[in-house]
């Protein structure tokens, strides 16, 4: 892989950030004025003016928008006010609950999902293929709160295994874990299928056979690893679903994690929760996307080189 | 001698061609930051055209004859360059001085499935120039689409059709009927007939040569199919690299050509007598590419006949007084020799 | 144990059982009707309050009567007016959204392809962008930051899902100026108005349409998602996912009041992505 290339992808990521940041500072000037929202409608005109100046809104918008850069470097995003602390710890309080959700539930996605496409690829239009397709189907089309509410229904209601909410033992990972993965799992079953079905038909496998390979080897030697190459492209999306499935799931199972927090934070117009959160997102995002320009540019020979001649 | 040649017919040509340039930026670059490179691929065209004239452009793939006939009806940016139809200036026109120019320039498409709209019928295809031209009501644009596609050999039962139902000569035909309903006076074909089958090829000749008795239409034919060129060109321009080397009345080019690409292209004619005399003259060296021209005479590198002065100038085109014309320092020393 | 088979000469992949097209076009067809008729013979007004009579069980459980086939909620309301009420709302939503998302798309999509230079950079930025964040995320923001009127909810819903019309249509409204008819039109004299009203647009008119079946399953999803959470449809108007996010609370207690949304939210979907596909196979086989 060309560093020209790595250099130029890294370059649009720092861009995007920027442009994302600048997006949010001008979002939230345009939303209203805080005072008011703090404050009050009603408030007394003295009281407003001290709190403008006091956040620095009384400042030319430039010399805000520096203030806000340097703030957000600096670690400082502005105070929450319904939780009355800095914004910045009610996040990082919640981080570590939705880090483990979303963590056990891509290890899930992976084990199943990945292995279920390539069985499914292999035994093409087997009634398992069919099988396969139909329940991912119906599990990347439902929204993962209505799973979740059936969940509810057949292991709390039902059978009274498992808690409805909450957090604190394993018991109240169960759920939330599975109403996740299996939308996920879903969406990298189908890929992986059809990633797999593509290589599949590729001259070079029929190549390998000749060479007098047995199917399995075929398979194992050059059709899996080929095949994994767009897969990697769809981590990107992946880590995106992740992230909306996740506020979803969070809110229905009340589970204590940045989902809920950004949900709860819309809802009583925290707007300094908002914008960490909303970035933080996006930042991840870009950063997902990089390493995987970045990993497909080393895995993909095709792709990594940025002539100069071309 | 400083004069660039051009051959005139008659009194009034109905197309002037002059110091036509098309000159555009690369993506490729020489180094990492430099400048883009510029691709000439027409470099300084010369020619007329007169009315009723049928009048051959050809030379190989990527030599500019398809750009220099983009460029006469505005499909593609002229750089620098003249080119006047009946005494108007088209270069720099707004569009809308263009559009009742339309009427008398058209232009046929090297793929004919690409140029009609897989959507539409035929017919509706046909009449689709008369309703963008405001001509004619309803009914009567109906008969005059009928008509010509009648005259350029299509039945009743196919005009309902779309394109993709039909084959490729019929759809040439098509695209023809449809340049010419509006009757212009000038019509561009730019490799029309490639695309088809052989045996096809010389019934739609035979249809343009029909085509022009009968409408008196005046014909620029582009090319890179000497042999059909021959069958159906007044005069021809061969050009090379961007510019044209050797330009006369084509029976003159066919039997005497003078410029050695030219001497080369015609040896490669597949002869109509099996057994007969057949040398043909095979080029050295790659073909150049137009973004990095040879010194001097741009076909130097492949020609058996350069010498030193070939490589460093570049030879103007000069004519002789029946109207042929040649690029070649050679050339003339070569005529000389056999007179 | 079965040995890993080879795959055989391709074909397209054909498991759909007619029985589930069957389904899903019977379920999708209720659903219609139910929206367009629904206010001739829904039973209550979905707001009407009836205090006596809360959380009723639906009929067929002990407690349950006729007078409300599904049962009421914890204010008395009957549960089939306002499932009645929320399909017709969720529906409409989701189209209106995905017809201006389309409309929006396309425009874009068309002025970048015709006008190319930093026309086609503003958009292909935008595309880029809005691709690269959960739209979810997005659109809490913006009910975070602006206020939550049903105008710009829907508005919302339309901006969902722009940028996959506008590629689809700056890509193929290329492709057709750059070679073919679109060029050969414009040596006619034809205008461009005329070259992308006649010739451009029904040529592309099929991507699009597919990609409609696409984004009108997701924009519901989206809706209701976000009507779940509190954020989207808001009372005193009620939409599905409106309807579960309240009876989350009430699951142990009368769990209808969830499940039965949950479950027509479930059908539809299901009733889309079954249909689409099966739509996308025969429209375009080339396409998977």
């Amino acid at each position: 892989m060309n560093l020209l290339y790595a250099l130029q992808k890294l370059a649009r990521a720092l861009l995007t950030v920027l442009l994302i940041v600048t997006t949010v500072f001008v979002v939230l000037r345009l939303s209203g004025d805080p005072a008011i929202y703090v404050l009050g409608l009603d408030a007394d005109p003295l009281a407003l003016d001290a709190f403008r100046h006091r956040w620095g809104l009384d400042k030319p918008i430039l010399a805000q928008y520096m203030q806000f850069l340097l703030n957000c470097l600096q670690g400082d995003f502005g105070y929450s006010y319904f939780e009355e602390r800095d914004a910045i710890e009610a996040v990082m309080e919640r981080l570590p609950a939705t880090l483990l959700l979303m963590g056990i539930t891509g290890l899930f996605t992976l084990l199943i999902g990945i292995p279920a496409g390539i069985y499914a690829a292999l035994h093409r239009n087997t009634w398992i293929d069919r099988l396969t397709m139909l329940v991912s189907v119906a599990g990347f089309s439902l929204p993962n709160f209505v799973l979740g509410i059936f969940l509810i229904m057949l292991f709390s209601v039902t059978w009274q295994l498992l808690p409805t909410s909450g957090s604190g033992t394993w018991k109240h990972l169960v759920m939330p874990v599975l109403t996740m993965t299996v939308a996920e799992a879903a969406i990298f079953a189908r890929f992986t299928r059809s990633a797999m079905l593509e290589v599949l038909n590729q001259p070079y496998m029929r190549t390998a056979r000749a060479k007098g390979l047995r199917w399995h080897q075929a398979v194992y030697r050059h059709a899996l690893p080929n095949a994994a190459i767009p897969l990697v492209t769809i981590v990107g999306f992946f880590v995106g679903t992740l992230v909306a499935g996740g506020v979803v799931t969070e809110s229905l199972f009340a589970w204590p994690g940045l989902g809920r927090l950004l949900v709860s934070s819309v809802a009583n117009r925290d707007l300094a929760v908002v914008q960490i959160i909303v970035m933080m997102i996006a930042c991840s995002m870009v950063l997902t996307n990089l390493v995987i320009d970045l990993l497909y540019g080393w895995l993909d020979p095709r792709v990594g080189s940025l002539r100069t001649g071309d | 001698m400083n004069q660039q040649a051009t051959t005139v017919l008659s009194d009034t040509p109905l197309l002037k061609v002059r110091n036509l340039h098309c000159a555009f930026k690369s993506s490729k670059r020489s180094s990492l930051f430099g400048p883009y490179t510029l691709i000439h691929a027409v470099n300084g065209v010369n020619f007329d055209i007169s009315p009723g004239e049928a009048f051959g452009l050809v030379g190989e793939s990527g030599c500019g004859k398809s750009t220099t006939a983009k460029l006469i009806l505005n499909m593609a940016r002229v750089s620098e360059g003249s080119v006047e139809f009946r005494d108007q200036e088209l270069v720099g026109l707004s569009d809308k001085a263009w559009k009742p120019l339309r009427q008398k320039m058209q232009y046929v498409f090297q793929d004919p499935l690409g140029a009609l709209d897989p959507r539409m019928t035929i017919l509706d295809q046909v009449i689709e120039p008369l309703i963008i031209h405001h001509l004619h009501d309803a009914d009567k644009r109906r008969q005059l689409a009928q008509e010509l596609l009648h005259s350029v050999g299509l039945q009743s039962g196919q005009l309902n059709k779309f394109p993709h139902e039909l084959s490729g000569g019929q759809r040439q035909r098509v695209v023809l009927a449809r340049a010419l309903i509006l009757q212009p006076e000038l019509l561009v074909c730019d490799e029309p007939i490639s695309a088809l089958d052989v045996s096809i090829q010389a019934q739609i000749v035979n249809l343009l040569q029909q085509l022009r008795r009968d409408m008196g239409l005046t014909l620029l034919f582009i090319s890179h199919d000497l042999s059909i060129v021959s069958h159906l060109c007044d005069r021809v321009a061969v050009m090379y690299l961007g510019q044209i080397v050797e330009m006369g009345p084509a029976k003159q080019i066919f039997s005497d050509p003078r410029h050695p690409y030219t001497q080369a292209l015609i040896s490669a004619i597949p002869k109509a007598e099996p057994g007969a005399e057949c040398e043909r003259i095979t080029l050295s060296g790659e073909p150049p590419s137009p973004a990095d021209p040879p010194a001097g005479c741009r076909f130097n590198p492949r020609c058996w006949m350069a010498t030193e002065r070939c490589r460093e100038q570049v030879p103007a085109l000069e004519s002789d007084h029946s109207g042929h014309a040649v690029a070649c320092f050679e050339a003339k020393i070569h005529v000389k020799e056999v007179l | 144990m079965t040995t890993l088979t080879e795959p055989a000469v391709i074909s397209r992949r054909k498991f759909r059982l007619p029985l589930l097209i069957w389904f899903s076009v019977g379920w999708l067809a209720l659903m219609v009707v139910v929206a367009v008729t629904g206010d001739l013979w829904l039973p209550y007004d979905y707001q009407s309050i009836d205090l006596r009579s809360r959380l009723q069980p639906p009929v067929w459980l002990e407690g349950g009567s006729w007078s409300h086939v599904f049962g009421t909620d914890h204010l008395g309301r009957d549960v089939l007016s306002r499932l009645g009420t929320s399909i017709q709302i969720s529906l409409l939503v989701a189209l209106l959204g995905t017809l201006i998302g389309a409309v929006i798309g396309t425009l874009l999509g068309l002025l970048a392809a015709h006008f190319r230079g930093w026309v086609d950079d503003l958009v292909m930025i935008g595309i880029d962008y809005q691709a690269s964040i959960p739209f979810i995320i997005l659109a809490l923001a913006v009910v975070a930051f602006f206020s939550n009127s049903l105008l710009l909810f829907i508005l919302l819903m339309g901006i969902f899902g722009w940028e996959r019309y506008a590629r689809i249509t700056r890509g193929l409204a290329l492709s057709s100026i750059q070679h073919g008819y679109a060029v050969a039109v414009r040596t006619l004299g034809a205008s461009p108005w005329r070259i992308y009203g006649r010739h451009i647009l029904p040529n592309i008119a099929n991507a699009l349409i597919v990609n409609m079946t696409l984004n009108f399953p997701q924009t519901i999803m989206l809706e209701t998602s976000l009507s779940f959470l509190g954020l989207g449809i808001q009372p005193p108007l009620t939409s599905l996912g409106n309807m579960v996010g309240f009876g989350r609370d009430y699951l142990l207690t009368a769990w209808w009041l969830a499940t039965l949304p949950a479950l027509v939210i479930f059908f539809t979907t299901l009733a889309f992505a079954l249909l689409g596909d099966w739509v996308r196979d025969k429209l375009d086989p080339t396409s998977r």
